[in-house]
């Protein structure tokens, strides 16, 4: 496998699927936390997460459009307020489709799950009429453009830094929201006792409305960022969703540092494979170990030890 | 899998139930023997046989997710395994050196010599027998479910874990059949299947054959269902699903039940994707993925996952519609179906199977009892 290659070759290797991999865990990442957050607080299983990013992707593509009309002066500014209008448009759906379907079906996860592949096939529908079934790319404005170079064999394109960057910068804030403010503190009480923290004053009912169109939010980021890296299409959600449930799954749910770890994890051994084999086989090869691991681990990575 | 004749009186019962679902599997049986084949040319009569291989997921998903209280995401991998072990013994057979005699290497399959493969890989070599395949189509499925089952039903993963896993299993296998085109057939699958010892599957008079054998292989496998439902095993089954640890700590090996469950759903997939492949004439990846997995799950789910019948007839119900609609207002058939879950989930968790034993068998009823109120009275459940 890796005959052929000089050591040098292979550091550069090594070094440029890593990054590639860095892209990919930022997607993976910003999608599983809405997801692990959503699925740890509600025991709910959202299938329309991957729609709900697909809805970023899009209104980066709309806020792209506004910018190259009305103020084509400063078009390079647009990705930073697309960011902003995706989270926006995000958690209002979210909190939409909250009030609307979810909160009736606490009590059954299955059907939640089934009900939710229903929005998205609606959601998909919905896009397919609006922008058409071909995939659709924005611009990157030119402060995006281009690449570092690090040495002669190794460059890192500035928009996957970028990205990179913005996926730490978000998910440190939803872990400090998490940890450190009123309303994570309420969260993580719910996740733990809900009638406790009934008892205790918590309106259950508002944080978790307040929750699934946070996670909801963070997917539309993750689609966000996804216009940087790739196109969009109405079924491109799908694509993912599978995935991301595993890296929630894999890591633990309830634990966003397993999140975290397994995104990581996932990422990084499919982007390194997918040089030495088909991508395909990579996938599948990833997804199998995941699987296997799962079948002798089934909790997952990390588990938060609590009472039922 | 003993009897048990005290639980309930006289054994025909076990495979028929109360009356209501004798009289539905009764009015089920000559529509598809009868009335189907009288009222449809050949060629859309073909179309429902297809429908009704998916019917054999439908059945096993009421057992499986109604019964059981497991929800699988991933029956298309075991309808998909079973498929394609029968497309492979018919791709064999299609492939004789005489019919394949331009390839480069005669005597495989012609997609193995599009893909530069020069012998058959070893796992095609017993495909060559039709015992061995007819084997293969019940037990590779079935060995794969209780691989899976028993490793996760043992660490007691159930509920949405479960979903999800055998959801993942359904997208590792489609991308690997997808992925490993000179073995498998890629994309396109395994197509222009053409003879079975011989016998042309694809004349007017074998697609009527392969219909009634469909029919009633259908027909078998309710029955089978209902055995298993109205037997101990039955109960037994609605209890875990009811309170796990209940019948856990009553004694009950809950692991090995849900294995065994989980099990029976994938043959009966496995058999309706050999029938499938007999009758369409190919097998592909389309049919192993997470979307057609997950639309088995809405055709039972919309025919009513407590009732055997009723998932049959909502796989009919629901496949027709999506035929009739797509054909020409494809845009709305995404939001109907869409709908369709939604509104099943939410209204009408029983389904089909619920609205009619809701409002119109409580009727039917006092209409009979009203007609001829002696004849009910004679006739007990048992006969």
């Amino acid at each position: 496998m890796f005959d052929g290659y000089t050591a040098s070759e292979l550091v550069s290797i090594f070094v440029m699927q890593g990054f590639a991999g860095l892209i990919l865990f930022s997607v993976f990442l910003l999608m599983a936390l809405g997801l692990a957050i959503i699925f740890g607080q509600m025991g709910v299983i959202n299938m329309a997460h991957g729609e709900f990013m697909i809805l970023g992707a899009y209104m980066t593509y709309l806020t792209s459009h506004v910018f190259k009309g009305a103020f084509p002066g400063i078009y390079g500014a647009y990705f930073l307020v697309a960011i902003v209008v995706a989270a926006l448009a995000g958690a209002a759906l979210g909190w939409l489709l909250e009030w609307a379907l979810i909160r009736h079906l606490y009590h059954r996860p299955l059907d939640t799950l089934l009900a939710t592949w229903g929005v998205s096939m609606i959601l998909q529908q919905i896009y397919r009429s609006i922008f058409g079934a071909r995939e659709v790319g924005v611009e990157l404005p030119d402060w995006l453009m281009g690449a570092f170079h690090l040495s002669d064999t190794i460059e890192l394109p500035v928009n996957g830094v970028f990205v990179f960057a913005l996926t730490a910068a978000i998910s440190t804030i939803i872990l400090f929201m998490m940890f450190r403010s009123r309303w994570g503190l309420q969260v993580r009480a719910v996740v733990q006792n809900r009638p406790m923290a009934g008892a205790a004053g918590i309106n259950g009912t508002r944080v978790d409305r307040m929750t699934f169109a946070l996670g909801c939010g963070v997917a539309s980021i993750a689609g966000a960022a996804f216009t940087m890296i790739g196109s969009t299409g109405p079924t491109a959600g799908q694509l993912y969703i599978v995935d991301t449930f595993l890296v929630v799954v894999f890591g633990g749910a309830q634990s966003l540092f397993g999140t975290i770890a397994s995104a990581f994890s996932i990422s990084q051994s499919q982007s390194s494979l997918e040089f030495f084999m088909s991508g395909s086989m990579a996938k599948v090869f990833t997804l199998l170990t995941v699987v296997g691991i799962l079948l002798l681990r089934p909790q997952g990575l990390f588990v938060l030890k609590m009472r039922k | 899998m003993t009897s048990h004749p005290h639980v309930l009186p006289g054994r025909l019962a076990y495979f028929t139930g109360s009356r209501s679902e004798r009289g539905a599997l009764l009015a089920f049986a000559v529509l598809i023997l009868v009335l189907l084949p009288l009222g449809l040319d050949v060629f859309r009569l073909n179309i429902f046989g297809k429908y009704l291989t998916y019917a054999f997921v439908a059945v096993g998903l009421v057992l499986c997710w109604g019964l059981g209280g497991i929800l699988s995401l991933g029956q298309g991998v075991f309808f998909g395994l079973g498929g394609y072990c029968m497309a492979m013994f018919l791709k064999l057979e299609a492939s004789d050196p005489v019919s394949t005699a331009i390839q480069s290497t005669p005597g495989i399959p012609d997609f193995m010599d599009w893909n530069q493969l020069t012998a058959l890989p070893w796992f095609w070599e017993p495909f060559h027998s039709l015992a061995f395949t007819l084997v293969a189509v019940i037990v590779v499925p079935t060995v794969f479910a209780f691989v899976l089952g028993s490793a996760l039903f043992h660490r007691r993963v159930g509920g949405v874990y479960f979903a999800i896993i055998t959801q993942a299993v359904a997208s590792i296998l489609s991308i690997l059949i997808v992925g490993q085109q000179g073995l498998t057939g890629g994309l396109n699958g395994i197509t222009d299947l053409r003879t079975l010892l011989g016998w042309d599957i694809r004349s007017d008079a074998a697609k009527y054959v392969l219909y009634y054998v469909n029919a009633f292989l259908l027909l078998a496998v309710i029955l089978g269902g209902a055995y298993i439902r109205n037997c101990k095993l039955g109960r037994i089954l609605v209890g875990i699903r009811d309170q796990e640890d209940r019948v856990r700590f009553t004694g009950y090996n809950v692991a090995a039940f849900k294995t065994f469950i989980f099990c029976v759903a994938a043959a009966f997939s496995a058999i309706g994707g050999a029938m499938f492949t007999l009758q369409v004439g190919f097998m592909s990846p389309t049919f192993v993925g997470i979307v057609p997995s997950i639309e088995m799950v809405v055709f039972c789910a919309v025919g009513g996952r407590l009732s055997l019948v009723g998932a049959a007839v909502g796989t009919l119900v629901v496949n027709f519609a999506k035929t009739t609609f797509s054909e020409s207002f494809p845009e709305l058939w995404l939001f109907a179906m869409g709908a369709l879950f939604i509104g099943v989930v939410s209204a009408f968790p029983l389904g089909l199977a619920g609205l009619y034993e809701r409002h119109l068998a409580p009727r039917l009823s006092r209409w009979r009892q009203g007609g001829s109120a002696a004849a009910v009275l004679s006739s007990t459940p048992g006969e």
